[in-house]
């Protein structure tokens, strides 16, 4: 466990090395100059002009070597801060703290939201392959991962919001306001967990060692939750880790379309008002989330499967 | 066997089911448009503090940009111009009980001075605070002071909004709506303020979101989820027609889409060849297939703006035959490949424009094949919107498709000043001067003649439509989606308010 979590740490590392130096040179080889960008992010393009441009290229010393700027970043990283945004000048970290927990929340309720509607109907269809919820659930989840988040996005707002009236079509501040995008995001996460959890729990059920439990005379109800639950488990938290991806990918997209003030959306919007600082805050944190996340699922499943401790 | 798991799973299951809540509570206006909060500095987000009626500036303006007693009650200037006197409205008060005060009015126009914004622009050597007046002196006379002082980044804020170095770090304004929360960059929210000196707003709470995506306002307003959206696209406005909870609004707002001339490029430096250029462009195809409502601009300034629009001008129209007889006047022959031809030297350029709003791109590719169809040929540019000023200021621009805001201040003198001043502007013209036209617009800046005045103004949108330092190709409207919850919206084309004060429940 100790060997994981320091890889993992050594993981993060890389991370920040290599998040922060990308960010820094794939904004900086962008066209146009940096500080026009800048200005017309903060003051609106229309408002800029050559006198506030200059302005702000004097006051953020943007004529600074390249390789400058990047070294003070990393030493600002060093402290524990990432600099000052460029358009609103409030410390990133500051920023960031706001819009990491809405997009925490947006991801914590989506993962809560796919497995309470994944994992149990992929082991109901596991129970019973080839059964009508088994067919049924295959047309669904594909038809559910084959949506972009935008489209299915959509889709629910048409029915729920518009349709039935009863959520928020965006918008955030209230508790209706999270189900929407965390139930596109779930949607899709449980369309391919349900299917894992379906495989998992046939692959169980067809066991010997599941067979056997069943002829020493335990009832099915003790079979499932005493030995089937658990060896589902293991699959399922490890594909967990997978689906991180499609969960951090999705938020970014997610958060754009129900005007959620998260860390996707302020990427976005980074990056627009070329906020280099902001861009390198927000791609690091979304880096470290997903090393957290990877570690937080080794460990889970550290626990859950008895095997690694008793090899 | 499934019977065993079935009935925990079925309960997780109905768990979630269950989740979904009541709507957001009642009575709370709240009021949808994309503008970002980027944080508490007027200079930042002033407008969005100022449209929802929470800070007030000392001049406002009327819906034809005419200047209006705000926390000023009335001004006067000295005979030489260079003095303005403004008495201040007595009994305000700001959100924090604080009473306005002469000296807290220089305070904040001070601070707005000392950064990038219009106000650092003017003549101004002086602000201070005498016998209860705020007294401002210039270095010349100057009509535009007035519009300045009613634009958002002239608000007056509470002295105990300010930090020591100027930084703003609350916002405590004096008008009917104080701020209760800011969650930059995306909402706010703002209840009636008991003490304000004028009339009582009927809505006691609002709240505004700013959201970026075009489709996600247009559902808002459909789900009912939002009283007031605004800046609508085009297909939204076609389906939220049909809607009978909403009404749909809409104004023209002193903003023209325009094709920025490098006047002193070797092609472009006739006159007549940019007249061409515009009799090529078939505007009303523009509007109506690209904005998608009948907005094309026969001239630089749409006739919401009633001062600037000139009807006595001849009308900017598509006469693609008289385009290409006036460019063949010129020397221009079309060569083998359908491209104009002079001394060998093809008709070709560069247009620049940006994404900013997403239909400049699709106006330039229309403008590319019209002007193709008289033999010029375009290659688009789509770049970020600093390129055009930089490639203004090292002098390799071409031409350039924007969207310019005439309104940065109630009267367009302001704009119009930074655009078309004799060196040229980043958003106006280049390379292009007019004696007469700045001997005018110097005359109007000066009030030299206030009698004279709307003269000055026809001199000026003339010589204009004449000489074409740019060349109009479309007017913006603003739109809304107002839910009939709501009575008493209106648009201000100038954008400086939303109307919370004067809106009510109709239920």
């Amino acid at each position: 466990m100790i060997r994981i979590l320091g890889y993992r740490l050594l993981q993060a590392g890389m991370v920040a090395l290599l998040v922060g130096s990308l960010t820094f040179v794939l904004m900086r080889s962008l066209p146009g100059d940096i500080a026009w960008r800048i200005a017309a992010g903060r003051y609106g393009y229309d408002r800029v002009d050559a006198s506030a441009a200059s302005a702000v290229q004097q006051e953020l010393g943007l004529d600074r070597p390249a390789w400058q700027a990047l070294a003070d970043w990393f030493i600002q990283l060093l402290h524990v801060n990432p600099g000052n945004s460029l358009v609103s000048g409030a410390p990133v970290m500051e920023e960031i703290n706001h819009q990491l927990g809405q997009t925490l929340l947006l991801a914590a309720v989506a993962l809560l939201l796919s497995l309470l509607l994944g994992p149990p109907l992929g082991i109901l269809a596991g129970l019973a392959p080839g059964g009508k919820l088994d067919r049924l659930l295959l047309a669904i989840s594909t038809s559910l991962r084959a949506l972009p988040h935008f489209v299915l996005g959509l889709i629910l707002v048409l029915i729920f919001a518009l349709g039935l009236g009863w959520l928020p079509a965006a918008g955030y501040g209230e508790v209706q306001h999270v189900l929407l995008p965390a139930l596109t995001l779930a949607l899709g996460l449980a369309a391919v967990s349900s299917r894992v959890a379906r495989n998992a729990m046939r692959q169980v059920t067809d066991s010997a060692w599941y067979q056997f439990g069943r002829t020493k005379g335990l009832t099915e109800s003790q079979l499932f939750w005493q030995h089937g639950l658990r060896n589902v488990s293991v699959p399922l938290v490890t594909y967990l880790s997978v689906q991180f991806i499609y969960l951090i990918e999705g938020v970014i997209v997610v958060e754009t379309l129900f005007a959620w003030p998260g860390i996707g959306h302020a990427l976005v919007h980074a990056i627009f008002a070329r906020d280099v600082p902001m861009i390198q805050g927000t791609a690091l944190i979304m880096g470290l989330m997903f090393v957290l996340l990877n570690t937080l699922s080794d460990g889970l499943c550290y626990w859950l499967d008895p095997r690694r401790k008793n090899p | 066997m499934q019977k065993f798991v079935r009935p925990p799973l079925l309960v997780l299951m109905l768990a979630a089911a269950a989740l979904p809540a009541s709507a957001a509570p009642e009575r709370i206006a709240t009021l949808v448009a994309p503008f970002e909060i980027k944080g508490t500095d007027p200079t930042l987000s002033g407008d969005i503090f100022l449209k929802m009626s929470i800070v007030e500036t000392l001049v406002n303006a009327d819906s034809s940009g005419q200047p209006l007693p705000g926390l000023a009650t009335n001004w006067s200037v000295s005979d030489n111009g260079r003095l303005w006197r403004f008495t201040l409205r007595p009994g305000v008060k700001f959100h924090d009980g604080s009473a306005l005060s002469a000296e807290s009015v220089v305070n904040a126009l001070e601070v707005s001075r000392s950064k990038p914004g219009l106000l650092d622009k003017a003549p101004v050597t002086a602000i201070r605070a005498e016998n209860g007046q705020v007294l401002i002196t210039l270095s010349q006379p100057f009509t535009p002071l007035l519009s300045m002082l009613a634009e958002n980044r002239a608000q007056i804020l509470a002295p105990a909004s300010y930090d020591n170095s100027h930084k703003v770090v609350q916002i405590i304004g004096s008008g009917p709506y104080r701020l209760t929360s800011l969650q930059a960059p995306q909402k706010l929210t703002v209840t009636r303020f008991h003490d304000y000196w004028g009339h009582a707003p009927a809505i006691e709470q609002a709240s505004y979101m700013a959201v970026g995506r075009a489709e996600t306002r247009a559902l808002l307003a459909e789900s009912g989820n939002a009283d007031m959206v605004l800046n609508l696209d085009p297909a939204s406005r076609s389906r939220l027609k049909n809607n009978r909870k909403i009404e749909l609004m809409a104004v023209s707002i002193p903003r023209s889409v325009l094709l920025k001339v490098n006047a002193g490029h070797p092609l472009l430096n006739d006159a007549r060849v940019r007249q061409a250029l515009s009799m090529a462009l078939d505007r009303q195809g523009i509007a109506r297939a690209i904005l998608r409502y009948p907005a094309a601009a026969d001239q630089l300034f749409p006739p919401s703006v009633a001062q600037w629009h000139n009807p006595g001008l001849t009308p900017l129209v598509y006469q693609p035959q008289q385009a290409q007889a006036l460019l063949e006047e010129l020397g221009w022959k079309t060569g083998a490949d359908g491209i104009l031809q002079r001394n060998g030297q093809p008709f070709t350029l560069t247009l620049t424009t940006y994404p900013d709003r997403p239909e400049l791109p699709l106006i330039a590719a229309a403008i590319q094949q019209q002007l193709r169809d008289v033999g010029i040929q375009l290659t688009i540019n789509t770049t970020n919107s600093g390129e055009i000023a930089a490639k203004h200021h090292d002098g390799t621009l071409e031409l350039a498709l924007v969207a310019r805001n005439f309104a940065l201040t109630p009267d367009l003198l302001g704009t119009l000043l930074q655009d078309y001043a004799p060196q040229g502007g980043d958003w106006g013209a280049m390379n292009w001067s007019n004696a007469t036209f700045n001997q005018t617009l110097a005359d109007l800046v000066q009030g030299r003649n206030v009698a004279k005045s709307q003269t000055e103004r026809q001199q000026l949108t003339r010589i204009l439509q004449t000489e074409l330092p740019a060349i109009p190709v479309a007017w913006y409207q603003q739109t809304a989606a107002v839910s009939k919850r709501l009575s008493g919206a209106t648009l201000d084309p100038f954008e400086r308010t939303f109307g919370l004060e004067n809106m009510r429940w109709s239920e």
